[in-house]
C-alpha cells in the first residue's frame, strides 16, 4: 500500500538566519475578512483619540532674558542654536539642544527690533532703537576680549525691521523708509519711499531673492524689486499689517498677520483681493513663519496663543497656549519642520512641537508603518462626525474662549445688519461682499 | 587750452556748413574783437590734432605780427573787411551784409531747393508748436512702477509650473535638492576622477589613441553602437513572447508527459478515439477545401502502410512475442496482447479506402453503408436484449475502424516535430507575431472588445490599482483647479474649556450631544448620479403591481398529499377539502392585503409633514367660548408644509421601509457631502476600499498609506532654489510661460492702437 505523505518544500518555510523575518503566508479573499470599513472606522477612531491623549506639543521653556522677548532668528546653518533679543536690547544666544544660553550680549540700548543671521551662519546682524544697524561674529570672544560688533552703522532714524539677502551680501532694513545695504558700505545702496512715513517689517523673498516686500504703518504692504529704483505696488488694507512671511517653496505667495485678527495670504502677481483670509485669532496677530516646507505657517497673536494653519486653509489646525504664556510677540518655525519657538511679552522662549502628538526621537519602521496607516485612516474617516468633534477639540484658557465668542456673535450680528440692509434696499444697490473683498481698500499702482 | 580746442571744432562746424551754401567772396584772414582768441587757421590742418602744436607756434608768431600791425588802428574799422575774392575757407563771419536789404531768408539761402523742399519750409515755419510739458514726477514713477511691476510677475511666473507640480505631486521629500541615496552607478563616480601622474597620463594617452573607453568605461564605442541598435523596448518584448512561448511548450511537454503516464487503458482509447476522430474530420474537410493537401496525407498513409509491411514490428516473431507464445496457453493476457498485436498489423497493412484515390470502392462500400454498421453488429452480438451490450459493441467497432488512421497520425506528427525542433523559437515568435497581428485587427475593429482585453490583462493588478487610483484621485480633487483661488477645505477647531487627557476623556467627548448641524438628515442625492435614471427604469419594468398581483385570485395549487393510510383511500377527497375549508375558517376575518396596505399608508402619512396652524382667536375678530375663528383666518395663517421627500418604498408596494432615523447610527454617518467629493457615490466608495495590511498587500499599503510630507530628521529644509527648474519637464515650461508673456504683453499694445484711433476720429 502506497502511503502518501503531506510533504512541504523546507524552502518555503525554513529561514536561512534567525534575523530573518518569518514567512507569513497570507490569504487576501475578501470573503475571510469581513466588515471592512467598520474595522478601519474603528481603528481610525482609536488612533484619533490616542492622538489627542497624546498630543503633549510643550516641550521646554528657555528663560533668562529680563524683559519681554522682542524678536528671534533662526540660525541659517545649525539647527540648534536660536537667536533672542529682548526690549531692553539684550541678545542671546541659545543651544535648543541643551536649552541653555551660550551667550549674552547687550547689542543696543532700548529695544532688539531685528535680528538677522548671515546666510553663512558666521555673523549676524542686529537693530535697535539706537538708530544703529551692529554686525556681530556667531563666535564667542575669546577669553579677555571684549564683546564688540564687527560693524557698526550709525543711521539717521530708527530702524524697526531687518532681513538678510539669501545669497548675497546684502541686507535691508525698514524705519521711515526702506533701505537696501551692501555689507561693505556704510550707506544705504538705494531707498525707498512711498508717502509712508513709518514701516514696520521688510522680508525677502526666499525664493525670487531679489524682492522684498514691508508692511507700513498706513495699513499698506508694499512689494519692491531691489533692482529697481521704485517700489512695485502697495496695497492698502482696512486695517494694519504687523508683518508678513513669504512662502519659501511658492515664490509669488506671501501671507501677512493683521491687526484685525485675520491673517491673509496673497498673490503677488493680484494684490486685488487675498486669496485667502485665516481667521481664529481674537486678537491682532503679531508675527507669523512659514514652516519650511510652505505647507503651513504659525502665527502668534496678542491674545496669549499660537496658532497653526494650512496654507490653504482658513481655520487653524492646531492652538497651543500655556497658562503662563502672555502677549506672544514672535514666533519661529524651525529649519527642520519639527519645532516651533514663540517668543513673549513674559521674557520666556518656549519650544513647541510642530506636530502635537509626534513621538520624538528614532522612530522605528513598523512604528512609522503603522503611524503612516494611522495618519491615512484619520484622513480617510475625517468627515464622521464623531472622530471630527474628537480630532477637532481643542481646549482654550476661558478669556479666550469667550472673546471668540463674542467675536463671532459680532460677526453674525454684522452679517444680519448687512442681509437687512440689502433686503431694504434697492436690488443691487449693496452688493453682496466675500470676506475676501472685504479688507482690501485699493491697490495703489 | 581745452577752451581753444573746443573753439576750434565749432569752428570746423561752422565752416561746414557754409561749404554747402554758395558763397564765394571770402577773407583771407579772420579777426576778432578780443585779441585774445583771435586766430587764423587752416581747417585741414586743424583736423589733426596732433598737428595743433606745430600749429600754436605760428599761432603765436601771428597774433604777434598782428598784434603789431593793429597798432594804432581803430577798433571799428578792422573789425569788417569787404570781401573781395573767393576762397576755399570759408567763415560765418566773413558773411558781409553791406548793401543788402539786412534780413536773409531760409528761401535766399538754398535757391536751388525744389518746390517741394521749399513748400516743407513753409509748413515748418507754420507749424510751430510748443513742445509738451513733460510729464509729472508722479506720473513718471508711476509708469515706471507698472512697468517694473509687469516685469516681476512675469519672471515669478515662471515658478508656475514647479509649483503646480508640487502641489500635485503625491508626495515631497525634503529637502529638496538631495542627492538620492545608495550607490552611485560606476560611471558617475569615474568620471570625477583625472589621471594625475604621468604613468597614469601615459596610459590614458593609449586607451585615447586606441578608442577605449576612459569616461564611459563600462562600454566601448562598438558596443554603444549596438546598444543604440536594439531597441530596449524591442528586446524586452520578444524576451517576453519568448519566455512565454517558452512555458506553454514546458506546460504542454509536461502534459504529454502526464498523459502518456496514465496507465488507464480505457483512458487512452477514448483519447485515441478523440484524436482519430479530430483527424478525421480535419481529414474530410481537406478533402473538400484543399484536395492536393489530403492528397499528400494519403501518399504518407500509403507510406505508413508500406513501412508496415516492410518490417516485422507487429508480427510474432519479436522477442517479446515469442515469450507471449509461451505464455499464451495459460496466459489470458498474454494471448489478448498477441491479438492486439496482430490487429495493429492488419490495420496498418490494410488499403486505405477514399474518395480521391478510388471511385469504384466507394460505390461498393455505397452498398454497404445502406444499413448502419451496428444495426447487424449488435445482432451478431450475443445478448441482443441487453440495450447495454448493443451500444457498446457499435463503439468497438468503431473503434476498430479508427484505429487504422491513428498511426497515421502519429507519423505526421512525428516529421513535423523534427521540422520544429529546428526552429521552434522562430515558429513560436511566428504564432505570436499572429496572435499579435489578429489582436490588433480586433483591437481596430471595436473599442468594446479592446477595453475588455485591456481589462483581462489589468484584472491582476486591479485591486492594487484601484486604491492607488482611488487615492490620487482624492488627492486631484482636494487640489485647487486654479492659484487664483484656493478652497478653504478646513472646519473651525472646536474650542472648550475641556482637555483631552486620557481615553475616557475623548470617549466622553465621543457621547457628548451632536451640534445641531449634524442630525440634518440626508437626502439621497440621485440627481447626482448619471446612472440612476436608467436604474430606475429597469426598476420600474421589474417592479410587480401589487394591486394587481394581490386583487387576483391566487391559484390553488393542489398538492398531492402524502397518503398517511392505505385504508382510508375513499375518505381522502372529503378530508383535503375539510382541510382547505378549515384553514379558510380559520383566517376568515384576515383580509391580509388590505390591512398591509392600510398600514402602509398609515406610516405614510405619519411620516408626511404636518402644516402648522397659526391662527389666534381674537385678533381681529371677536373671541370668546364657541366661537371659531373666520375660515379666511385660518387658511391665512395656516403655514404649508414644504412636499416631503419621495419615500424610498413608493415605488415598492408590498414593501414598507420605515423611514425612522436610527440614532445609534446617525452618530457614526457622514451628514453632509464633505468638500473635494462631487457626489456621494464617489464619497462611499472612497470609504468602501480598505487601507489596511489585512486586506492589502504590503507593496500597495505601502504605497496607500506613505505621507505626503517627508522630512529628513535634522536636515535643514532650505527655500526653493532654482534648481527646481530643471526637474520640471521641459515642455511643460515651454507651455505655459509664453501663454503668460502674451497675455501681460498684448494687452497693452492694443490699447495703445485703440487709443491712437480714437484720436485719428477726433
Amino acid at each position: 500500500m502506497k502511503v502518501k505523505v503531506l510533504s512541504r518544500n523546507p524552502d518555503d518555510y525554513v529561514r536561512e538566519t534567525k534575523y530573518d523575518i518569518q514567512r507569513v503566508p497570507r490569504n487576501y479573499d475578501p470573503s475571510l475578512h469581513p466588515f471592512e470599513v467598520s474595522r478601519e472606522y474603528t481603528r481610525a477612531l482609536n488612533a484619533t483619540k490616542l492622538e489627542r491623549v497624546f498630543a503633549k506639543p510643550f516641550l521646554a521653556s528657555l528663560d533668562g532674558h529680563r524683559d519681554g522677548v522682542n524678536c528671534m532668528a533662526k540660525h541659517s546653518t545649525s539647527l540648534s542654536s536660536l537667536l533672542s533679543g529682548s526690549c531692553d536690547g539684550e541678545l542671546k544666544i541659545w543651544n535648543l539642544t541643551k536649552r541653555e544660553c551660550v551667550r549674552t550680549l547687550q547689542a543696543h540700548e532700548g529695544f532688539v527690533r531685528g535680528i538677522v543671521v548671515r546666510f553663512c551662519g558666521t555673523s549676524f546682524f542686529t537693530v535697535g532703537d539706537d538708530k544703529t544697524i551692529k554686525q556681530w561674529k556667531m563666535q564667542c570672544p575669546g577669553y579677555g576680549e571684549e564683546e564688540e560688533p564687527l560693524n557698526t552703522i550709525l543711521g539717521k532714524t530708527v530702524f524697526t525691521g531687518l532681513d538678510h539677502h539669501r545669497t548675497e551680501g546684502v541686507f535691508a532694513t525698514c524705519g521711515q523708509q526702506v533701505d537696501i545695504w551692501d555689507e561693505q558700505r556704510s550707506s544705504p545702496i538705494r531707498s525707498f519711499t512711498w508717502g509712508v512715513d513709518s514701516f514696520s517689517s521688510v522680508r525677502f523673498n526666499p525664493v525670487e531673492t531679489d524682492l522684498l516686500a514691508s508692511c507700513a504703518s498706513d495699513r499698506s504692504i508694499v512689494l519692491y524689486d531691489m533692482r529697481e529704483a521704485t517700489p512695485l505696488k502697495k496695497v492698502v488694507m482696512t486695517m494694519r499689517s504687523n508683518t508678513l512671511s513669504w512662502n519659501p517653496m511658492e515664490a509669488y505667495h506671501f501671507t501677512c498677520a493683521n491687526e484685525d485678527y485675520n491673517l491673509y495670504t496673497y498673490d503677488m502677481r493680484n494684490l486685488e483681493q487675498p486669496l485667502l483670509v485665516h481667521m481664529d485669532h481674537v486678537s491682532a496677530v503679531l508675527d507669523i513663519d512659514f514652516s519650511p516646507t510652505g505647507k503651513e505657517f504659525v502665527s502668534a497673536s496678542f491674545d496669549k496663543t499660537i496658532r497653526i494653519f494650512p496654507k490653504d486653509g482658513g481655520h487653524s489646525r492646531e492652538v497651543y497656549h500655556t497658562k503662563r504664556m502672555q502677549h506672544v510677540i514672535c514666533v519661529k518655525w524651525s529649519a527642520d519642520n519639527k519645532y516651533i519657538l514663540s517668543g513673549s511679552d513674559e521674557m520666556n522662549i518656549r519650544l513647541w512641537k510642530a506636530n502635537a502628538s509626534e513621538k520624538l526621537g528614532v522612530v522605528g519602521h513598523r512604528e512609522k508603518a503603522a503611524t503612516n496607516y494611522n495618519q491615512k485612516l484619520k484622513e480617510k474617516f475625517q468627515h464622521h462626525p464623531q472622530i471630527k468633534r474628537i480630532a477637532r477639540h481643542r481646549h482654550l484658557p476661558k478669556t479666550v474662549y469667550h472673546q471668540s465668542k463674542e467675536i463671532r456673535v459680532m460677526r453674525e450680528a454684522r452679517r444680519r445688519k448687512e442681509k437687512n440692509v440689502r433686503k431694504h434696499s434697492k436690488p443691487g444697490s449693496v452688493p453682496v461682499a466675500t470676506e475676501r473683498e472685504k479688507h482690501v481698500v485699493t491697490v495703489v499702482k | 587750452m581745452g577752451k581753444i580746442m573746443k573753439k576750434k571744432v565749432d569752428k570746423i562746424k561752422a565752416n561746414k556748413e557754409e561749404d554747402i551754401g554758395v558763397f564765394t567772396a571770402v577773407p583771407e584772414a579772420v579777426r576778432y574783437d578780443d585779441d585774445v582768441e583771435e586766430e587764423d587757421f587752416d581747417p585741414q590742418l586743424s583736423a589733426d590734432e596732433v598737428e595743433a602744436e606745430e600749429e600754436d607756434d605760428e599761432r603765436k608768431r601771428n597774433k604777434l605780427v598782428q598784434a603789431i600791425s593793429s597798432m594804432g588802428k581803430g577798433r571799428k574799422s578792422s573789425r569788417l573787411e569787404e570781401r573781395s575774392e573767393a576762397a576755399l575757407i570759408v567763415s560765418e563771419f566773413g558773411v558781409n551784409s553791406v548793401g543788402e536789404s539786412g534780413k536773409v531768408e531760409l528761401s535766399d539761402l538754398i535757391p536751388s531747393a525744389t518746390k517741394k523742399a521749399q513748400k516743407q519750409i513753409e509748413t515748418l515755419k507754420r507749424g510751430r508748436r510748443t513742445l509738451e510739458t513733460p510729464l509729472s514726477r508722479q506720473e513718471t514713477e508711476r509708469i515706471h512702477r507698472d512697468v517694473a511691476f509687469q516685469k516681476v510677475s512675469e519672471e515669478v511666473s515662471k515658478w508656475k509650473s514647479v509649483i503646480k507640480q508640487n502641489q500635485r505631486s503625491e508626495q515631497l521629500v525634503f529637502p529638496l535638492n538631495q542627492e538620492p541615496s545608495g550607490p552611485k552607478a560606476i560611471e558617475h563616480v569615474v568620471t570625477g576622477w583625472k589621471s594625475q601622474t604621468p604613468l597614469e597620463q601615459e596610459i590614458f594617452a593609449l586607451l585615447n589613441a586606441n578608442k577605449q573607453p576612459i569616461h564611459n568605461p563600462v562600454l566601448t564605442p562598438a558596443e554603444e553602437e549596438s546598444i543604440k541598435a536594439m531597441s530596449l523596448v524591442e528586446a524586452k518584448i520578444r524576451r517576453a513572447e519568448l519566455q512565454k512561448a517558452r512555458a506553454i511548450q514546458s506546460y504542454y511537454e509536461s502534459k504529454t508527459r502526464r498523459e502518456r503516464k496514465i496507465k488507464s487503458k480505457k483512458y487512452h482509447k477514448v483519447h485515441n478515439k478523440a484524436k482519430r476522430k479530430e483527424f478525421l474530420k480535419q481529414f474530410d474537410e481537406m478533402v473538400k477545401t484543399n484536395p492536393e493537401a489530403a492528397l499528400e496525407e494519403l501518399k504518407k498513409l500509403e507510406l505508413g502502410r508500406m513501412k508496415e509491411r516492410m518490417s516485422l514490428k507487429h508480427q510474432n516473431s519479436g522477442k517479446w512475442a515469442k515469450s507471449k507464445v509461451i505464455m499464451a496457453k495459460y496466459d489470458e493476457d498474454a494471448r489478448k496482447a498477441m491479438q492486439q498485436q496482430l490487429e495493429i498489423n492488419k490495420e496498418l497493412t490494410q488499403k486505405v479506402v477514399t474518395a480521391l484515390n478510388n471511385d469504384e470502392e466507394e460505390e461498393e462500400e455505397k452498398e454497404e453503408e445502406v444499413l448502419p454498421d451496428f444495426a447487424n453488429d449488435a445482432e451478431q452480438a450475443g445478448d441482443s436484449t441487453n440495450p447495454w451490450m448493443r451500444g457498446k459493441l457499435t463503439e468497438e467497432e468503431r473503434e476498430n475502424k479508427e484505429v487504422s488512421e491513428m498511426p497515421v497520425e502519429t507519423v505526421v506528427i512525428e516529421e513535423e516535430s523534427e521540422e520544429e525542433e529546428v526552429n521552434e523559437d522562430e515558429v513560436l515568435l511566428k504564432e505570436f507575431e499572429n496572435k499579435r497581428q489578429r489582436r490588433r485587427e480586433a483591437e481596430n475593429k471595436t473599442d468594446e472588445q479592446d477595453e475588455e482585453q485591456e481589462d483581462e490583462d489589468e484584472e491582476d493588478g486591479m485591486a492594487e490599482e484601484e486604491l492607488s487610483k482611488f487615492m490620487s484621485m482624492i488627492r486631484g480633487l482636494s487640489r485647487k483647479p486654479e492659484v487664483e483661488i484656493i478652497a478653504d477645505n478646513s472646519t473651525p477647531l472646536e474650542e472648550g474649556l475641556s482637555r483631552i487627557q486620557t481615553m475616557e476623556d475623548a470617549e466622553n467627548l465621543q457621547d457628548a450631544e451632536m451640534p445641531e448641524s449634524d442630525v440634518v438628515e440626508v437626502v439621497p442625492q440621485e440627481e447626482h448620479t448619471g446612472i440612476a435614471p436608467a436604474k430606475k427604469a429597469k426598476k420600474r419594468k421589474r417592479n410587480i403591481e401589487l394591486k394587481q398581483v394581490l386583487t387576483k385570485e391566487s391559484k390553488v395549487v393542489t398538492v398531492p398529499l402524502k397518503v398517511t393510510t392505505e385504508e382510508a383511500e375513499d375518505e381522502d377527497l372529503e378530508e383535503e377539502i375539510d382541510q382547505r375549508g378549515l384553514i379558510r375558517e380559520a383566517f376568515a376575518g384576515d383580509d391580509v392585503v388590505s390591512d398591509f396596505l392600510k398600514e402602509k399608508r398609515n406610516q405614510e402619512n405619519a411620516g408626511k409633514p404636518k402644516s402648522v396652524n397659526l391662527t389666534l382667536p381674537g385678533w381681529g375678530e371677536w373671541g370668546g367660548l364657541g366661537l371659531m375663528p373666520s375660515r379666511k383666518k385660518r387658511k391665512k395663517f395656516r403655514v404649508k408644509a414644504a412636499p416631503a421627500a419621495p419615500r424610498r418604498d413608493a415605488k415598492l408596494p408590498e414593501v414598507i421601509m420605515s423611514e425612522h432615523r436610527d440614532k445609534s447610527i446617525a452618530l457614526h454617518q457622514v451628514n453632509s457631502l464633505p468638500f473635494p467629493f462631487d457626489n456621494h457615490i464617489q464619497f462611499e466608495s472612497s470609504i468602501r476600499c480598505p487601507m489596511g495590511r489585512t486586506w492589502n498587500s504590503e507593496k500597495t499599503v505601502q504605497k496607500v498609506t506613505q505621507p505626503r510630507v517627508v522630512t529628513q530628521l535634522g536636515a535643514i529644509i532650505e527655500p526653493m532654489g532654482r534648481e527646481e527648474f530643471k526637474k520640471v519637464p521641459q515642455a511643460n515650461q515651454k507651455a505655459q510661460t509664453p501663454t503668460v508673456t502674451n497675455q501681460r504683453n498684448g494687452q497693452p499694445e492694443r490699447r495703445h492702437k485703440h487709443v491712437q484711433k480714437r484720436k485719428k476720429h477726433k
